[in-house]
């Protein structure tokens, strides 16, 4: 296994993930792999036994995937979602604001580069379900 | 005007930090052109024909003297002394280079300004109303709901990687300067019969190769629920908008294949699960912002002018719009000069138009889709004054909506997309039609010319377009006429054959003679256009 970076303190799942298809057919699979053209709700009416979602970036610059992982926290999932596949420094940022908590790209993370990508923030405009509070909460606090 | 607080400035300037380290990287050879090219263009940057293109965002087209200081101060240090006003109320400048891209944008950081998301597949900077504020006819000021657009689409962690570019335009009147309905998402803020305030949203609208006019999805947005809405219009488009074909991949066309209705259905589903998760900023966050755009202090003056010296009273026929105060007029600098490239300004320019804005209209300009430059409130008392000080700069020109007042893409002179020239065809009809007098007869004209398909000329909402194409290695020009981009939205019909370029403007003034010949009363062009169709605007090109 490549080194995967982690934002999570529990183990990490250590079996392969399976398709959408599959896991709507075989129910005991915990960890699921979603491609871009994959609907991230069809797993929700099971999201309770699932521990991984594995969202696959076959091309950096497909962005459905951030919509994926939204939506399964938007649905309470607190497993974990990892990006994998075509994932860059520069995306990491994004993508944790998104319910992102772990990453294995296919080229590895400078680590120095990655400090600066996820540190680079302060602020945030937008609501998610990351829990960070929007510049326009405290605004009027 | 708005002015940033701490926050919006931490933004902008983490977002400096943050692109001078990628060019960094770029220019160690860390990322590749492949990953570098949606991260600069994310920041404005192009690469064209010959170097590097920056545009610059100006939000809903509004700035103040100083920033306009800057942008000039930006075309002499780092371009070759002039800048273009762009028709979606931005700016580009032309001949930079990649190391100094981090610099401009620090530049431009300390006059609250930036090149966020002016390219690239994302959210791009919102346009409106060029007379916001000031219009007579506007129900609100369109701007605060701009701003909080602006914000909420800064970065937005989910819509970076779109399908394609999304572009958003919102207005406040009933008649429409801002092509809203020609947007991936056009919002016209509405008043209900309960008398609430709301949003009205177009979406699907669009240029290019497939141009359409979005159709109305809902009627009335609650404020309190607008960029939930909005949230809801991009997430079905980021899930479901086409990525196998660049040129199916705008919004239009998932609205269009699915159905207007079906996507509305898709909408509205996703709005309403959005509801739940709380994601709308504070109402308050709303007036926090419109305290911003309060009214000047205007004063009663003189109602008139004297209109002894023909050539002034000819520009304030022309160029001036009408104001909410009795006492003001909205001034409007034309860029388009007799045989100029249409939108283009130099420093000097530049720093005139700051100084009469900051004179004249309390410190504020707009920057018009037509690629013009507008001083919003300017005392009727003081334009005599005004003009005969812009006309000694060459930006008198009394052309606005005139056939002189040609909107025009860089094309082929630029544009690495482009087919053929857009400028010197530009250039060519605006002296031909001041030459022989015509323009003054012809009235409102509205051409515009694109130098590809991309159509960032218009020309589909020309009331004539032009536009170009190869031909088997020459440049062709396409005739086209009856488009609108206002209110009566519509997209222009192709007369037929093309042209050469000589040929094209031969075929314009022809088309322009048709018109006088059928002219009825106070008809506009387009008015005879639409009475009388295409019939005998043809049979004088090709018969």
């Amino acid at each position: 296994m490549t080194d995967i970076l982690r934002f999570r303190d529990d183990e990490a799942v250590d079996h392969p993930a399976v398709t959408v298809d599959a896991f709507l057919e075989q129910t005991n699979a915990n960890a699921v792999r979603i491609e871009p053209g994959d609907d991230a709700r069809d797993l929700l009416p099971q999201i309770g036994q699932i521990q991984l979602v594995e969202v696959n970036f076959p091309v950096f610059g497909d962005g459905r995937g951030y919509s994926a992982a939204r939506i399964l926290r938007e649905a309470g999932y607190e497993g974990e979602i990892r990006a994998v596949g075509d994932v860059l420094a520069d995306q990491l940022n994004n993508m944790r604001r998104c319910g992102f908590d772990a990453f294995e790209p296919d080229a590895p993370l400078d680590p120095e580069v990655t400090k600066r990508a996820l540190d680079t923030w302060p602020e945030v405009y937008q609501a998610t379900t990351d829990g960070r509070n929007p510049i326009w909460n405290k605004r009027h606090e | 005007m708005y002015q940033y607080d701490q926050y919006d400035q931490a933004m902008v300037d983490a977002r400096v930090a943050e692109f001078r380290d990628q060019a960094q990287r770029r220019l160690e050879g860390k990322l590749s052109e492949d990953q570098f090219k949606p991260l600069r263009l994310m920041n404005g940057l192009y690469l064209q024909l010959h170097a590097y293109m920056l545009r610059v965002a100006i939000p809903y087209g509004t700035l103040n003297s100083t920033q306009m200081h800057a942008l000039a101060d930006i075309a002499d240090k780092y371009d070759r002394g002039y800048g273009h006003f762009t028709t979606r109320q931005n700016i580009q400048y032309n001949w930079i280079k990649l190391e100094d891209a981090g610099d401009i944008l620090a530049d431009l950081a300390k006059v609250e300004m930036h090149a966020i998301q002016t390219s690239g597949n994302c959210i791009r900077n919102i346009s409106s109303d060029h007379f916001a504020g000031a219009a007579q006819d506007e129900l609100v000021d369109p701007r605060p709901y701009a701003e909080l657009l602006r914000q909420w689409s800064s970065f937005h962690p989910e819509f970076m990687y779109l399908p394609r570019k999304f572009k958003i335009a919102v207005i406040a009147s009933g008649t429409d300067r801002a092509a809203m309905k020609l947007h991936d998402i056009g919002i016209q803020i509405v008043k209900n019969d309960a008398g609430e305030i709301g949003a009205s949203f177009f979406v699907g609208g669009g240029m290019g190769r497939t141009p359409m006019i979005a159709p109305n999805i809902r009627d009335f947005v609650p404020l309190d629920q607008l960029i939930t809405y909005a949230e809801a219009c991009l997430r079905v488009y980021n899930r479901y908008g086409r990525r196998d074909n660049k040129y199916k991949a705008r919004i239009k066309i998932l609205v269009h294949e699915l159905g207007a209705e079906e996507y509305t259905r898709q909408v509205e589903e996703e709005f309403a699960h959005l509801l739940e998760q709380g994601i709308e900023p504070p109402l308050a966050e709303l007036e926090r912002i419109k305290t911003y755009f309060t009214d000047p202090a205007f004063e009663d003056g003189p109602k008139t002018v004297d209109r002894s010296d023909p050539d002034f009273a000819l520009w304030v026929d022309r160029n001036t719009h009408r104001h909410k105060h009795d006492s003001y007029v909205s001034a409007v600098i034309s860029l388009k000069p007799v045989g100029g490239i249409p939108g283009d300004a130099t420093a000097e320019q530049m720093h005139l138009m700051a100084d009469l804005a900051k004179e004249y209209s309390f410190d504020e300009m707009r920057v018009m889709h037509t690629q013009n430059v507008v001083l919003p409130h300017v005392k009727i008392a003081d334009l005599h004054a005004l003009w005969a000080k812009l006309d000694a700069a060459d930006l008198g020109t009394p052309n606005l909506d005139q056939i002189g007042d040609i909107i025009a893409c860089p094309g082929l002179d630029y544009c690495s997309l482009a087919n053929a020239r857009s400028i010197p065809l530009a250039q060519k009809i605006s002296e031909r039609f001041a030459a022989n007098g015509k323009q003054d007869k012809l009235g409102e004209l509205k051409l515009k010319i694109s130098g590809c398909i991309n159509a960032c000329g218009h020309h589909h909402a020309g009331h004539i377009g032009i536009l170009g194409v190869d031909k088997k290695g020459v440049e062709n020009y396409q005739l086209s006429l009856g488009g609108s981009e206002a209110e009566d939205t519509a997209l222009g019909k192709i007369t037929g054959r093309g042209f050469d370029e000589a040929g094209v403007i031969d075929a314009v003034d022809t088309v322009t003679d048709v018109y006088l010949q059928h002219k009825q009363g106070e008809e506009r062009f387009l008015d005879t256009y639409n009475r009388i169709g295409m019939a005998p605007f043809k049979e004088a090109l090709y018969d």
